[in-house]
Formats: structure tokens, sequence, C-alpha cells
């Protein structure tokens, strides 16, 4: 999930779920099944900003690359 | 538990006139509107005071809905049951009744963001599984509309196992009066039914929570749920964590609990999300095309450039006229009161002791006020998140996280309120390390300081476009930013050494801000910065008065009154007013010298001298130990020219000051060494009490004060001997 374009939709498939950000971030909805849009990367590239239903979570790259995605079409609707 | 407290009785500090019904919790996700419903209930009816042992504030209101009197607690707002900072464990605590001196709520008000229901849904889950009469307050349907979110209420109820749901704006009070009478009838609501998710740890947790009955230890299921599933979040005895543990094991095999927990509620809260709400059809409006181009980088910076050069213009000189009105206000009453009091001990107190030292805290008001209207406008627009997002890779570069600028930012007005602001990083490491570089930027208290000695010893000369003053003073702030940063990184280097901190930060979406909640903020954190620095600032002041004032010599006064005898008899008019002044400051100047403060700037020398300071200015230094402001009132009485002695009088006594051995004291490297030193070291009280408060330790204002004023010395005898 570490290396989208902005306003790629995508599914979570499976996430390494050993370091502890990880879960906080499944808490706050980043769980497998969920649908996000990545919108963009902050200054450097880093950190990112996606939403989620509604919500904008960012989170670092080091983070992002234990989330592995699969890409949705145009018609996903993660809100 | 043996750590658990439960006290039958409330003892809310709230003014109770008519005993209330009962406690009910305002709970929600952060930014969900919950302090906006909390204020719309209790109206004025509030007040704030901390829980024990944390700085996180415990706001409590009274509300009457209809023939009911509630109590409110406003908790700090949480995503979960599974605690990630102090607030969250706070608002866990809280709803456990596990917080001394605080009633476990009978009752639960859930405030949800209705453009969130997805992460709303699932702190919604965990709290009507605590079995508790509740409902649902929620809030921002009015932007919910807005974007053509459509929400079926009472599928919604249902799905919630029967908790009524009220849809409101906090804003507008639209929704409030059906909230209102719901709230009446709140305690006798029945318990939501629980639906039935997770059948098996139920069943564990139950089982345990008997056993441990047995045992003596008394925890509801849902808290053992909790311990079993935020391992290692709780201290209990061995017996329980080896019961935990195998119970652990047995639910969760070796997937991290939390996990598990996350994957199976979001499961339900995404079918149940599609039977609720139907997502509108996003129009893109002018505004929100806007919005998505200032948050893109280059743009992003160029506001958070603008932005914060406002905040300082704002700071500094904004605040300057109502300044100087305060102090001229303060000398008047001052010098009203003293002239109408008779001279000595009394007077003295009165006028430089206690007026001066209310003084010396109303002054700072106008900045404080200005720096938090930006910092409680920045939060409630949601910017404050964004400033955090755009910087988190720069800061990533110095040990800390993108939460850390706004604090940094802040104590370039003062440390105090900074180190405050220190409360929304959640890592704690992470915390210490921005409350320990906060005291390195340049307050606006060091700057009379750097003032008086700049324009004393460096010479106006220009250097290209610039002025070498303006470099000198640019320097002072460039020194003290290094001081920071380099600070922050040996300590993440060193004893805060972990892991990288994390950057997991929920953005809001840009509103406007709503009046009524920055005003009322900006109310209760003023209040804050009073009650906390203002005290401490008062007793300093007072403090330092009584170190220059006593022990008295009766012959600097005889000495004195002799004086203006012989000057009478020779000088009449303007001369005479003239030579009485200067008279008057000598003989301060002369009590100053064998004062208690006096003294003890003879005793310290010997360790000052390797810095080039004289007796002089090492009784200055120490005086401002307390309070670094004080210490161009304490060189202009000591050296003679009165304490309120303008700029240039006291920089030319200053550049003519001489060692006993004839040297100038003030040579280019002393000067530059104190100059460093004012820049490094720690004088601040208040700063230190803060410290103390936030980090609920000795350890690290001690550490801060050391540290910082060991910099502070190293460098000012580095810069002397080089120099020399
Ligand atoms: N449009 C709208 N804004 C709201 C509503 N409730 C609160 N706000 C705004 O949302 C922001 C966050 O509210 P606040 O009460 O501070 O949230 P808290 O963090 O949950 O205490 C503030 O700017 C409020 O003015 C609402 O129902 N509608």
């Amino acid at each position: 999930m570490s290396d989208l374009k902005p306003g790629d939709r995508v599914r979570i498939d499976t996430i390494d779920t050993a370091d502890p950000a990880v879960q906080r971030l499944m808490v706050l909805g980043l769980v497998e099944g969920a649908e996000l849009k990545f919108l963009r990367s902050s200054l450097g590239g880093d950190p990112l900003e996606f939403r989620i239903y509604g919500a904008s979570i960012s989170l670092r790259r080091a983070q992002a690359q234990h989330f592995h995605v699969s890409q949705l079409g145009a018609h996903g609707n993660p809100g | 538990m043996a750590t658990r407290v439960e006290t039958a009785v409330s003892v809310d500090s709230v003014t109770i006139h008519r005993r209330a019904a009962g406690t009910v919790a305002v709970v929600g996700n952060p930014n969900a509107g919950k302090s906006s419903v909390f204020n719309r209930l209790t109206g004025l009816r509030q007040s704030t005071a901390n829980y024990p042992g944390v700085t996180v504030e415990r706001r409590v209101g009274r509300g009457v809905f209809g023939k009911t009197s509630l109590d409110l607690v406003d908790l700090p707002g949480t995503y979960s049951l599974s605690p990630n900072s102090t607030d969250e464990r706070i608002a866990v605590d809280v709803l456990f009744g596990r917080v001394t001196g605080t009633r476990r709520p009978e009752a639960l008000l859930a405030v949800i963001d209705a453009t969130r229901l997805y992460q709303g849904l699932y702190l919604l889950q965990q709290l009507v599984e605590l079995g508790r009469p509740m409902i649902v307050a929620l809030t921002m349907t009015d932007a919910a509309q807005r974007q053509g979110l459509r929400i079926d209420y009472a599928a919604l109820q249902e799905a919630l196992g029967g908790v009524p749901v009220y849809p409101v704006v906090a804003t507008t009070g639209r929704g409030f009066p059906a909230l209102n009478e719901a709230l009446g009838r709140l305690l006798e609501t029945p318990a939501p039914r629980v639906v039935e998710h997770w059948a098996e740890l139920r069943k564990v947790a139950a089982q345990l929570a008997e056993r441990w009955h047995v045992g003596g230890v008394d925890l509801h299921p849902i808290e053992v749920e909790r311990l079993l599933i935020d391992a290692g979040t709780q201290t209990a005895g061995t017996q329980l964590q080896e019961d935990l543990a195998a119970a652990r094991k047995q639910l969760f095999g070796g997937a991290p609990p939390l996990a598990v927990e996350a994957r199976r509620r979001y499961a339900w809260v995404r079918a149940t999300l599609a039977r609720v709400e139907t997502p509108g059809s996003l129009v893109v409006s002018r505004g929100a095309a806007l919005l998505e181009w200032i948050n893109r980088p280059w743009p992003a910076t160029a506001l958070f450039v603008l932005t914060m050069a406002l905040v300082f213009q704002a700071v500094f000189a904004w605040a300057k006229p109502f300044m100087d009105l305060i102090d001229a206000g303060i000398s008047a009453i001052g010098a009203a009161i003293g002239a109408w009091l008779p001279p000595g001990a009394l007077n003295s107190f009165v006028v430089d002791g206690a007026i001066a030292g209310v003084g010396s805290v109303i002054v700072f008001l106008p900045q404080i006020l200005i720096l938090f209207l930006f910092i409680i406008v920045m939060e409630d627009t949601g910017y404050l998140a964004r400033a955090a997002f755009l910087v988190d890779r720069a800061m990533r570069v110095v040990g800390l996280s993108g939460q850390s600028v706004i604090p940094l930012l802040s104590s370039f007005a003062c440390a105090v309120p900074a180190i405050m602001a220190t409360r929304v990083i959640p890592n704690r490491r992470d915390r210490i390390a921005t409350i320990l570089a906060a005291p390195f930027m340049t307050c606006s208290a060091r700057l009379p300081v750097y003032a008086l000695l700049i324009a004393a010893f460096v010479p106006v000369r220009p250097v290209g476009i610039f002025n070498l003053q303006g470099l000198v003073l640019f320097g002072l702030y460039v020194i003290g930013i290094l001081g920071g940063v380099g600070t922050a990184l040996l300590l993440r280097r060193s004893v805060l050494r972990g892991e990288n901190p994390t950057f997991i930060l929920a953005l809001p979406e840009f509103r406007m801000p709503n009046l009524q909640t920055v005003g009322l903020k900006l109310l209760d954190r003023v209040r804050v910065f009073l009650k906390r620095a203002g005290t401490v600032i008062f007793a300093v002041a007072v403090v330092v008065w009584a170190l220059a004032y006593f022990p008295r010599s009766a012959a600097v006064d005889e000495h004195r009154t002799q004086a203006r005898t012989v000057a009478a008899a020779t000088l009449t008019g303007a001369e005479l007013t003239k030579r009485y002044a200067a008279i008057d400051n000598e003989a301060s100047a002369e009590h100053l010298a064998q004062s208690w403060l006096g003294r003890a700037g003879h005793v310290v020398e010997p360790v000052f001298r390797p810095l080039g300071w004289d007796w002089r200015v090492s009784a200055a230094v120490i005086a401002g130990f307390p309070a670094r402001e004080v210490v161009v009132a304490v060189l202009g009485t000591i050296y003679a020219v009165g304490g309120d002695a303008d700029e240039q009088t006291l920089a030319g006594q200053l550049t003519a000051a001489r060692h006993p051995d004839g040297s100038l004291v003030f040579t280019l490297p002393m000067v530059l060494g104190l100059l460093l030193f004012y820049a490094w070291c720690l004088q601040c009280a208040a700063t230190l009490a803060v410290i103390r408060r936030e980090t609920n330790s000795w350890g690290w204002p001690v550490f801060a004060w050391t540290y910082m004023t060991a910099l502070g010395y190293t460098g000012a005898l580095l810069i002397y001997q080089l120099g020399s």
C-alpha cells in the first residue's frame, strides 16, 4: 500500500499485524476487506493520507507497507 | 485488582444544590463534536479540574433535563476501549469506575459523527456491550446532508440493540429538544440488548471473572475482556497475569488480540453500515476543489509558512501595544500607591514585590491570549492536524514526529503553553523529547535581555542588506533551535531511544471555526495558564523581591539622607531633582549590594569568574534563575540607574563597568558568552513547574534544569576563554 498514485482505490487483502502501530491502524478501520482511497502523500513523499468510509487517516510508509492491497476499478466506493 | 478504588459517593467539585439523579459519561471519537454537545447541555454550569496524577482535564457539568438533573462527565475523545494515550486511558478508566473521586457513570451519552459512522460504530459496539442505559447523539447531520449521505436511524437503532439515536447539529442546537427529553428519561431507559458477536470471548471472560471473584478480585466481565485484549496495558497480580496468558493463548493462538478484535468488529461495522447508510453522489463543490489544491505539498507549504509568519507577527507585534499599556498601567498604579504608603519595607513590598509580581504575570497575557487564540482556531478548523501531516517528514530527521511542531513553535512565545500543548502526542518518549526541546526556543522573556546586551555591545554595522545587530539576534534564535533540536536528537538516541515514532493521525475535515467553541476553549486555557504559571511567576517575583530587599542597612539610609541634605543646600530646581534621583539610585544599588542577593552574587562570583562575570552580573543571573525577565531590572538597580531606567542609560553604564583590577567587565567574548548562557539556560520556575506536572515526575524537571544550565555554562566558558 506504500506505492500508489493519488486517486487510487484499493481493498486491503492481508496485513502483517506484528507492528503495534499496525494494530492501532486496524482499530481505526484498516482491516482486511476495507476499501480505501489514496489521497496524497505529504511533502517529501511521506506520510500518506487515505480516505476510509468518510474519514481521513494519515500514516507513514513504514506502516503502510504492512498492508497488502489490490486495486479496485473506478467503481469501487470507499466513500 | 489491587489498584482499584471505588468511591460510592460522588465528590464532584460542582457546587451541588440538588443531588443529581446520576452521572452520565459523554463518550465519543475525537472531533465528533463532544465538547460542543457537552457545552450545549450544561451551559456554563460546568467545572474543570485535573484527574488525580495526570494533567488530563476533568470536565464535569450539571444538566437539568425536565425534572431530572444529571452530572455529565465529558470524557476525552477515544476511538475504542483500547487506550493509546493518557487521554484515552482516562476515558476508559472513568467508564469502568477506576478513577478516584469520579463516580462510575450509570449511563452513557455517545456522541458520534454522522459523516464518520464507520469509526463511530466500532466504538458504539463496544459501548453497547457495557450494558448500561445509553443514547446516541448523532452530530454533524448538517454536514452529512450536504454530502448527500442518508442514514436510516431506525435501522441504526435496531443494529445497536435498541439504543435510541438522536440526530443533532451541535453548533446550531438542532435536534436538542428531543435529546434533552431523552436525557431526562435516560436512567430509566433499559440497557441495550447485547448483540452476541463473540460468544467465545464472552464465555472465557465470564469464567475468569467468576474465578477471580472467589479470589477476592472483583472485575466486570467486560473489564476482563479488555484485559484479555489489551495485553500488557494493565498491571495486575501475577496469578491474574498467568490466567490471562493462558486464556489469550486459547482464544487468539499467536495472533495479536487487538488485530483479531478489530477484524471481528469491523466485519460487523461494514455489514451494519451497508444497512443503515446510503452514500451520496459525491458532488465536487468549488470549495472542495480549493481545499484539494491547498492540500498539495507546495501550496500547503506556502500556506504553512504564511500561517506561522502571521502567528509570529500577531504574537509579537499585535501584543506589543497591549503589553506596553499594561506595563505603563502597572507602573502608574505602583507609583501612586508608592507615593501614598509611607516609605519602608511595606511600601517596597507592595510596590516592588506584590504589584510588580502581578504585573509580571499579566504582562504576558496579551501574547498568551493571541497565541492560544491561533492554536485553538487552528485546532477547530482542523488545520493543526494538517500542519502536523505536512512537516512530519522534516521532524523525523530529529527523531520527532509532525505532532511536535506546534508545541515547538508555540514555545517561541512561551514554553509553558507549549509544554501544555504536547498532550496531543501519544508516544511518551516523543512527548518528553518535545517537552525538553521546548525551553530552548527563544521565548519572549529572553528578548529584553537580548535587546539590552545587543544594543549595548553589538555595533550598528551593515552586513550585506542586513544589520549586524539583527544578525546577532537572528543567530540567537538559531542557537536556541540548534540547542533544542540537538537535545531532542540526543535524547532519542540515548535515554529515550525507541522505535521511530509512528505518525497515525486522523485528519479532520476543514471546518469553519465556531465562535462559541473558540471562546469557551480560549477562556479555559487562559484560566489553566493563570493557575499553572501565574501563581509560580507571582511567587517568584515576591521571593526575588525579598532577597533583593533584606537585610536593610541603616548605614546606607543614613548616607542617603546626608547626601540629600548636602544636595538641597547647594542645588535648586531641575538640578536638585536630578541629583536626588542619582542619590536614590546609588542608595538602591548599595542596598542591593549588601542584600541577600548581593551577597549571593559575591559568594558565587568565583564560579562565574571563568566566564568573565563580576559579582554584579552573577547576582543578576542568580535573580534570573526563577524568572529570566527580572534580570534587566536587577541590572538596572545594581548599576544604580534605577529599575525602570531605559535601555540606553543602562547600556551606557554596562559599557563602562570595570573589574576591580580596572579591566572592562563587558568585553565582546564575555557578552557573547552571556548571550549564549541566556539562550540555553532554563531560567524559568514556571516552565519547571509545568514540566513537573506534565511528566508527572521530579526527575525530568531536575534533569532539564541541570542539563540546560551545564550547557549554557560550558558554552559561555568556551566562548570567553577562547575569545579572550
Ligand atoms: N457542522 C457541524 N459542526 C460541528 C457540529 N458539532 C461540532 N461541530 C464543530 O466540530 C468541531 C469539533 O467540535 P468539538 O466539540 O470541539 O469536538 P470534540 O473534539 O469531540 O470535543 C468544532 O469546530 C465544532 O464547532 C455539528 O453538529 N455540525
